[in-house]
C-alpha cells in the first residue's frame, strides 16, 4: 500500500479523446505512455518519478483493458533490462527512475541495450533529481547518454510538449533502432498544468505475438564480432537516422525573430526560467514573444549541426544556456561552429553559474553580463528588474541568518526507526564510538541531529558492502545500517552475501518496516501485507538464513528500545565469527496512520471499545534537561516555557499530534533519564466494567488525595 | 533601498502582454498543510479561467524538513498561455505564505520578501527546529528578530497564530492560511469562489470553511499590523482558587515582606511557596533564615545599588536547591488530585471517555538507598555486595499504572515519606551541598560582589535525576573549583558565567573541558 491512495489520479489516465488532463506532469507523463500504445512499464520509485509508479500500481484494472504489463522492477537495472524486450520485437516499453542515482544502477544494462539497438520504441523516463530539493549527489545524465548512444529528450516544461515527446520519443527510437530518454527536472515533474488528451491506445503487437512466435537475431548480441559492428551502425545509421528524424519533425524549436545580433540556445527545460529572464530585460512578454532569437533544444542529444549553424550565422554572439556540469553542449557548439568555421562568439558558463539551478535569478545575471558584451543596446534603457539585495543587505535582515535555525528533514512521528537510532546512540555511549555504514532510506536520517550517527553512505543497498573493508576486525566491530528497501534493491547479495562469503566480522543492521518508505511507502518483497497482483510476506530473516547468515537476531517490535540495546550490545560484544545481523521490525508509522486511523475512527463512531495512546510529560517533573529530546528527535516532543520565575529552561512538552509509539517512555527508562514521561491510554466507549472499575478506584484515590490535600501547606505562589 | 537613479528611467508598459503573473511563494515545513493550500489556490484560478502552474520539490523535505511550493497565475491572451516560471524570483513575488513564525524569516533571508512587493501571510505560531529543542538550556530562536525582519521588509503582512485557530475549529492550518489570502484581496476573486474550492475537495468540509471564515475575520481585523505575538505562550500553571491563608504561613508572608527587599519579594514568595509545597512550614522557615543570611551579606555589600542581584539570585537558586528533586517528590507530583485534571485537559478528553496512565520509571539503588536514615544508608553504601544484590533486585524499568488502586497506594505511600525525609540520606548529602555552597558564596562575594552573583547562578547545573543530576554535580564541582581559582582576577565574574555557560552546554557544543585548560594556562 503506497503512502497514499491514487484512486483519483487513476480516472485520470481513463480519459479519452479532447478531454482535458489537470494535474501533476509526472501523471501527464503516465497517461501519455498509454496514449502512446507501451506494451510494458517498469522502474523503481524514488523522487521525482514515484508518483508514476504509484499510480500505475492503482490502475491495475486499466492496464488490464490495454494489455499492457506493468512491474514494480526489483532495481534500475532490473527496469533497464526490461527494455530488452523491445530488441526483437516491435513492442515499446518505458522504464523510470530517478537520476543519476538510477541510472547508474541500471547503466549495464542501459549499454547492452543501446549497443545492439531496438526494434520497439524503448525509453527510460529520468527523474532528473539536480538543484534544489534534492536528495542526491549534483550530477547530470547527459554524459550516460552520451557515452551509450541513447538520445536523450528534454522538452519544454508544458504538459502538453512533454506528452507530445513521449509519443515523438517513441517513433525517434524506432526511426534509428535506439533507445531514448525522457529527461524531466524535479519541478517540472510536481508541476501542475493541463493538455488536452488522446484515446488511451492498445498495442497492436501484443506480448504474447513475441512470446508465441520468438525472434532471435545473433547480430543484435553484445559479443564480437557483433560489438564492434554495433558501433560502426551507431555512427553510421542510427545517429544520421536520428538527426533526419528530428529535423525533419521539427523538434527543436525556433522562437523570436529570425535575424538578430545574438541569439540564446536553451535547453528545453530552462525554457520557462529563460523567458521570464528576458521578460524582465524587456526583451519578452509573458507569453513568449521573444525579442531575442531562441533555439530550443527539445532534444538536447544528439545535437544537429545544421540547426545549430544555421542559427548562429551571421549573429555576432550566441549564449549556451546549459544547467549543470560539465558543459557538454557548450563543449560542442564549440566543436559545430569551427567546424563550420562560423565566427558568433560563444558564451555559456563564462557568465552563468557552472553549477546549481538556473533559476530566473541565476539566468537574469548571466543574461545581463551577456548582453551588455555582445549587445548593450538590446537592454534598451534598462528599467530596473527584481533585485533583492538591497533588502538582504539590511541590517535586521543580516541579524536574521544568525537567527533561523537550520531544519533538516528527520524521522516522522512515530518513526520505528527512533528507538533503534536511540538504542545505538545509547549502546555508544557505553561501548564507545563505532564506524557506522549508512545506507539510502528513511533511516539515513540519523545522520542529522540528534542522534548524528552514520559515518558514510555509498548508494542504494550498499550499506552492507560499504564495510566491506573493515571484515577483519580485531578490536571494536563496524555497525553497517541497511533498510528493506535496499536490501530487495541488491543488499541481499551485494551486502549480506558478500559479508557471509568473506567471513565478515562487523555488524549488520536492517532495518525492515514492511514497505519502501523513503519513496512513498511502496510495497516490496518483505511487506507484511497481502497484495493481489504481488507476492509479498517473504521474510527477511528467511532471506538471510538463505544465503549462509547464521549469527541473526530478530527485533519484532523496535520500540523496545531495552530490548534492541541488548541486541545490539550482544551482536558487538558477542565471540562468535562471522556477520552479526540483526533485523528490527516495526510498521512504517505514516503507513500505519493511514490504515489504522479511518478503521479506529469508523469503531469508535459505531460505539467500539477503542484504547488510543499518547505520551504526556507531567511539567513539574520535567527538570528541562532535554536529554530526552537528544535521543528523540520526535515532531511531536518539543519544549515550552513555563511562567514560573524559578525554572531557568524550557521543559519538555508533547503535542496533539502523538501517536503513542512509546518511544519516549522506553527511552527514558531505558536511558535511566527521567520520570516525567506518562503514558495516558484513552478508552473510547467504556465498558461498564471500565466505568464500574474507574468509579470505584478514582473514589478510593480520591479519599487519599483529600486526606492529604487538607494537610498540606498551602502558599500561592504569586501575591 | 539604494539604486542609481539615472538608470530607474520610467519605461512604459507595452500594452497588457507585458504584464506578470500574480506569484505565490508558500513556504512550509514538509508534510504540513503546504500541498494542499497550494492545490488550493490553483484550482481557485482554474474555475475563474486563468492559466495556473505550481511547482514544488517535495523530494525528502516532506519528512518535516523546511519546503517551498511556488504558484504563478495569468489569465491567457489571444489564445496564447503565459509561459509560467517555475520557482520564486527574489525581488518579484506578491504573496509568501508562510505556515510556521520562523519559516517566515527564511522566506526573508531567501529574498522573496520585499518592500515594493510582497504581502506576507504568515502565522505567529512556533514549531520549534530540532537543534532547538535539543540544546540544554534555552535554545529557541528569537522570534523578535524575525518581527524586525518583517517591519522593514514586507509591503503588508497578516500575522497571527493560524495554527490555533484551525484548532479550535477542528481543522488545519491550509484552511486558515486560505482565509487570510482571500482577506489579503490581492487575487482577483471573490470570496464565494474560494468557498467554492474548498467544498470541491469534499473532505472535513464543514470544520474547513468554519475555519476560512474565521481566519478571514481574523485578518480583516489586522490586516495592516503586525500581530507582536511570536514568542511561545508561557503556559500559565492551573491553580485552585485560593483559599484563605493558613495563620502560620501568613506569618512567615509577613516576616518575608519585613525581611526581603521589595525587588526580591515576589521570587522570594515563589521560592517560599515551593518550598512549602515540597516539604513543610519548618522547612519554609529555613528557607526564609537562609535567605535572610545572604541578604544581610547584600546589605553589607551595599547591593541596593546593584538590585540586590544577591539576594534576588538566592532567593531562587535556594529554593531550588532545597526541592531537589528525589523519588518523594516525584511520587508527591504524581499522585496529586489537580494531576489527573490536568492530564485530562492535556489530552482532550471527552466526557464519555475513560482514561489511565503508565509511568515509566527506572528506580535504581541509589535513588533507595537515599530513602534510607543516614546511618543505615551509609552502612549499604560500605557493604558493596549487599547493596549489588539489593540493585540487581531494585533497578529495572517499571511500568506504573498510576490509577490502578495497588500502584496508587504504593506511589501515595512512597509520597508520604516525606515526614521521614529530613532524616534520610539524600538531605544530607544535600543540605551540606548547600551549606558549602552558600558558605563560599559568602567568602567570595565581599571581595567580588558580581562574582558571588555568579555563583549563586551555578546552582542551575544541578537538575534532574540519576545520571543527570550526577552529571550536574560534577559540573558543579568543576565549575566552582575553576572559580575557588580564579576568585582574585578583576574579571572573574566574566570568567565564571562563561565557565557555567560552557558546563551547560557540555558534550552538546559546549567544551568545559577545553575552557578549564584555557583558564589554567593564563590563571
Amino acid at each position: 500500500m503506497a503512502e497514499r491512495s491514487f484512486a483519483k489520479e487513476v480516472e485520470h489516465l481513463r480519459l479519452g479523446e479532447g478531454e482535458v488532463f489537470k494535474g501533476e506532469a509526472i501523471l501527464a507523463i503516465t497517461k501519455g505512455l498509454l496514449q502512446a500504445g507501451v506494451s510494458y512499464v517498469g522502474g523503481y520509485q524514488g523522487s521525482p518519478i514515484s508518483h508514476l509508479m504509484d499510480v500505475l500500481s492503482d490502475a491495475q484494472d486499466i492496464l488490464g483493458e490495454l494489455g499492457v504489463n506493468f512491474q514494480s522492477s526489483a532495481n534500475e537495472a532490473t527496469a533497464a533490462a526490461m527494455l530488452s524486450a523491445s530488441v526483437m520485437y516491435p513492442l515499446r516499453g518505458a522504464v523510470a527512475w530517478k537520476s543519476t542515482v538510477g541510472t547508474n544502477v541500471a547503466s549495464d544494462a542501459l549499454a547492452n541495450l543501446a549497443s545492439g539497438g531496438v526494434t520497439g520504441g524503448a525509453m527510460v523516463i529520468i527523474g532528473e533529481d539536480y538543484g534544489e530539493g534534492s536528495s542526491i549527489m549534483q550530477e547530470r545524465t547527459h554524459a550516460f547518454a552520451m557515452k551509450s548512444q541513447m538520445w536523450l529528450l528534454d522538452p519544454r516544461p508544458d504538459h502538453a510538449q512533454i506528452v507530445d515527446f513521449i509519443e515523438k520519443g517513441f517513433e525517434l527510437s524506432e526511426a534509428s533502432n535506439t533507445p531514448v530518454m525522457l529527461e524531466v527536472r524535479v519541478r517540472t515533474c510536481h508541476m501542475h498544468g493541463s493538455f488536452v488528451c488522446k484515446d488511451n491506445v492498445r498495442p497492436a503487437y501484443t506480448l504474447d505475438d513475441a512470446l508465441n512466435t520468438p525472434r532471435r537475431d545473433l547480430g543484435r548480441i553484445v559479443l564480437p564480432p557483433a560489438a564492434y559492428e554495433h558501433e560502426q551502425e551507431k555512427i553510421r545509421h542510427r545517429l544520421p537516422a536520428a538527426i533526419n528524424f528530428i529535423r525533419e519533425n521539427k523538434l527543436n524549436e525556433f522562437f523570436g525573430p529570425d535575424e538578430g545580433k545574438v541569439g540564446i540556445i536553451l535547453q528545453g527545460g530552462m525554457y520557462n526560467n529563460v523567458i521570464r529572464a528576458l521578460q524582465y530585460l524587456g526583451l519578452s512578454d509573458a507569453y513568449g514573444n521573444t525579442k531575442v532569437p531562441l533555439y530550443v533544444l527539445n532534444v538536447t542529444y544528439p545535437l544537429i549541426d545544421s540547426e545549430i549553424e544555421a542559427f548562429s550565422r551571421n549573429k555576432d554572439a550566441v549564449l549556451m544556456v546549459e544547467e549543470g556540469q560539465p558543459e557538454y553542449l557548450e563543449q560542442a557548439l564549440n566543436t559545430v561552429l569551427r567546424r563550420c568555421n562560423v565566427a558568433a562568439r560563444i558564451h555559456g558558463k563564462d557568465v552563468l553559474p557552472m553549477g546549481g539551478d538556473y533559476s530566473v535569478e541565476a539566468l537574469l545575471g548571466g543574461f545581463e553580463a551577456f548582453f551588455e558584451t555582445n549587445d548593450p543596446r538590446a537592454l534598451g534603457n534598462r528599467p530596473p528588474r527584481p533585485d533583492a539585495r538591497p533588502v538582504l543587505a539590511l541590517a535586521p535582515v543580516e541579524h536574521l541568518k544568525s537567527v533561523v535555525p537550520a531544519r533538516p528533514p528527520g524521522l516522522c512521528t512515530g518513526c520505528p526507526e527512533r528507538p533503534i537510532f536511540a538504542a545505538m546512540k545509547m549502546v555508544q555511549e557505553e561501548l564507545g564510538e563505532h564506524h557506522v555504514s549508512a545506507d539510502i532510506g528513511c533511516h539515513l536520517f540519523s545522520i542529522l541531529p540528534p542522534f548524528n550517527l552514520g559515518n558514510t553512505t555509498m548508494g542504494f543497498g550498499l550499506g552492507a558492502a560499504s564495510a566491506s573493508a573493515f571484515s577483519r576486525s580485531t578490536g571494536k566491530r563496524s555497525i553497517a545500517v541497511m533498510g528493506d528497501g535496499g536490501f530487495w534493491h541488491n543488499g541481499l547479495t551485494s551486502g549480506i552475501g558478500n559479508a557471509v562469503y568473506n567471513k565478515h566480522d562487523g555488524v549488520f543492521l536492517i532495518v525492515d518496516n514492511f514497505y519502501s518508505s523513503a519513496t512513498g511507502g511502496q510495497d516490496i518483497l518483505s511487506s507484511r501485507a497481502p497484495n493481489k497482483t504481488r507476492k509479498t510476506n517473504n521474510p527477511i530473516g528467511k532471506a538471510v538464513r538463505g544465503i549462509g547468515a547464521t549469527w541473526v537476531r530478530e527485533v519484532d517490535r523496535t520500540y523496545d528500545v531495552g530490548k534492541m540495546k541488548r541486541v545490539l550490545t550482544e551482536a558487538l560484544t558477542t565471540k562468535e565469527k562471522g556477520p552479526k545481523i540483526i533485523i528490527a521490525s516495526s510498521e512504517c508509522m505514516l503507513n500505519k496512520q493511514r490504515r489504522v486511523r479511518p478503521l479506529e475512527a469508523r469503531a469508535v463512531k459505531n460505539g467500539v471499545r477503542v484504547i488510543k495512546q499518547r505520551f504526556g510529560v507531567d511539567e513539574d517533573v520535567c527538570t528541562g534537561d532535554h536529554a530526552c529530546i537528544r535521543l528523540s528527535g520526535c515532531p511531536s516532543l518539543s519544549v515550552k516555557h513555563l511562567d514560573d520565575p524559578l525554572r531557568d529552561d524550557p521543559v519538555a512538552a508533547i503535542d496533539n499530534s502523538c501517536v503513542g509509539c512509546g518511544n519516549c517512555g522506553e527511552v527514558s527508562e531505558a536511558a535511566v533519564l527521567c520520570p516525567s514521561f506518562y503514558r495516558a491510554d484513552i478508552i473510547h466507549n467504556p465498558s461498564w466494567w471500565d466505568k464500574f472499575k474507574a468509579k470505584s478506584a478514582l473514589a478510593f484515590i480520591g479519599f487519599l488525595q483529600a486526606r492529604r490535600d487538607r494537610r498540606r501547606v498551602v502558599l500561592e505562589a504569586v501575591a | 533601498m539604494i539604486r542609481n537613479e539615472t538608470v530607474k528611467l520610467p519605461l512604459a508598459p507595452g500594452g497588457p502582454a507585458t504584464e506578470r503573473p500574480i506569484s505565490i511563494a508558500i513556504v512550509a515545513m514538509g508534510g504540513q498543510g503546504g500541498g494542499v493550500l497550494t492545490g488550493w489556490i490553483v484550482k481557485l484560478a482554474e474555475d475563474a479561467g486563468w492559466v495556473a502552474q505550481s511547482t514544488s520539490v517535495p523530494g525528502v523535505a516532506q519528512r518535516t524538513g523546511a519546503t517551498i511550493y511556488y504558484v504563478e497565475m495569468m489569465q491567457a491572451s489571444g489564445g496564447r498561455s503565459p509561459i509560467l516560471a517555475q520557482m520564486p524570483t527574489p525581488g518579484d513575488v506578491d504573496v509568501v505564505i508562510a505556515s510556521e513564525f520562523i519559516e517566515a524569516g527564511r522566506s526573508i533571508l531567501r529574498g522573496i520578501v520585499t518592500p515594493e512587493r510582497t504581502t506576507l501571510i504568515a502565522s505567529s505560531h512556533r514549531s520549534l527546529a530540532i537543534g532547538e529543542k535539543s540544546a540544554p538550556g534555552k535554545g529557541i530562536a528569537d522570534s523578535g528578530a524575525v518581527t524586525d525582519a518583517i517591519g522593514i521588509t514586507a509591503k503588508r503582512s497578516i500575522i497571527f497564530d493560524m495554527n490555533a485557530l484551525a484548532a479550535k475549529h477542528g481543522s488545519v492550518i491550509s484552511s486558515a492560511m486560505f482565509g487570510a489570502l482571500a482577506a489579503a484581496e490581492i487575487l482577483p476573486f471573490p470570496i464565494e469562489a474560494y468557498h467554492a474550492v474548498i467544498r470541491g475537495d469534499g473532505k472535513g468540509v464543514t470544520a474547513s470553511i468554519a475555519v476560512f471564515d474565521a481566519a478571514f475575520a481574523r485578518a480583516n481585523n489586522n490586516a495592516e499590523n503586525v500581530t507582536p505575538l511570536p514568542d511561545p505562550v508561557p503556559t500559565k500553571q492551573v491553580r485552585s482558587p485560593s483559599a484563605p491563608m493558613q495563620p502560620r504561613v501568613a506569618a512567615l508572608v509577613e516576616r518575608l515582606q519585613a525581611s526581603i527587599p521589595l525587588k526580591a519579594q515576589p521570587m522570594a514568595r515563589a521560592g517560599l511557596a515551593k518550598v512549602l509545597d515540597y516539604q513543610d512550614l519548618d522547612y519554609g522557615v529555613e528557607y526564609l533564615t537562609t535567605l535572610e543570611a545572604i541578604h544581610r551579606i547584600d546589605v553589607e555589600l551595599k547591593g541596593e545599588s546593584k538590585g540586590f542581584a544577591l539576594t534576588l539570585n538566592a532567593a531562587k537558586y535556594i529554593a531550588n536547591a532545597m526541592t531537589y528533586d528525589d523519588v518523594i517528590r516525584v511520587a508527591d507530583l504524581k499522585t496529586r488530585s489537580a494531576r489527573r485534571q490536568r492530564i485530562g485537559d492535556e489530552i482532550g478528553l471527552r466526557p464519555d471517555q475513560l482514561f489511565e496512565t503508565t509511568e515509566y520509571m527506572h528506580p535504581r539503588m541509589e535513588e533507595m538507598v537515599g530513602l534510607v536514615p543516614v546511618r543505615l544508608g551509609e552502612w549499604l553504601m560500605r557493604h558493596e555486595r549487599v547493596y549489588a544484590w539489593l540493585d540487581r533486585r531494585i533497578s529495572k524499568g517499571r511500568r506504573v499504572r498510576t490509577y490502578s488502586p495497588g500502584w496508587f497506594l504504593m506511589l501515595y505511600t512512597l509520597a508520604g515519606m516525606r515526614r521521614m525525609r529530613r532524616a534520610s540520606l539524600r538531605h544530607a548529602t544535600e543540605t551540606a551541598h548547600r551549606h558549602d555552597w552558600l558558605k563560599l558564596v559568602a567568602d567570595l562575594t565581599p571581595s567580588n560582589y558580581a562574582l558571588g552573583v555568579e555563583l549563586v547562578k551555578c546552582q542551575r547545573l544541578i537538575k534532574g535525576y540519576s545520571d543527570t543530576h550526577a552529571r550536574g554535580v560534577s559540573k558543579f564541582g568543576r565549575v566552582t573549583d575553576e572559580i575557588k581559582l580564579l576568585a582574585h582576577r578583576e574579571d572573574a565574574a566574566d570568567w565564571a558565567r562563561r565557565l557555567r555557560e560552557t558546563a551547560i552546554r557540555d558534550g552538546e557544543g559546549g567544551d568545559l573541558e577545553g575552557l578549564i585548560k584555557t583558564i589554567r594556562s593564563f590563571a
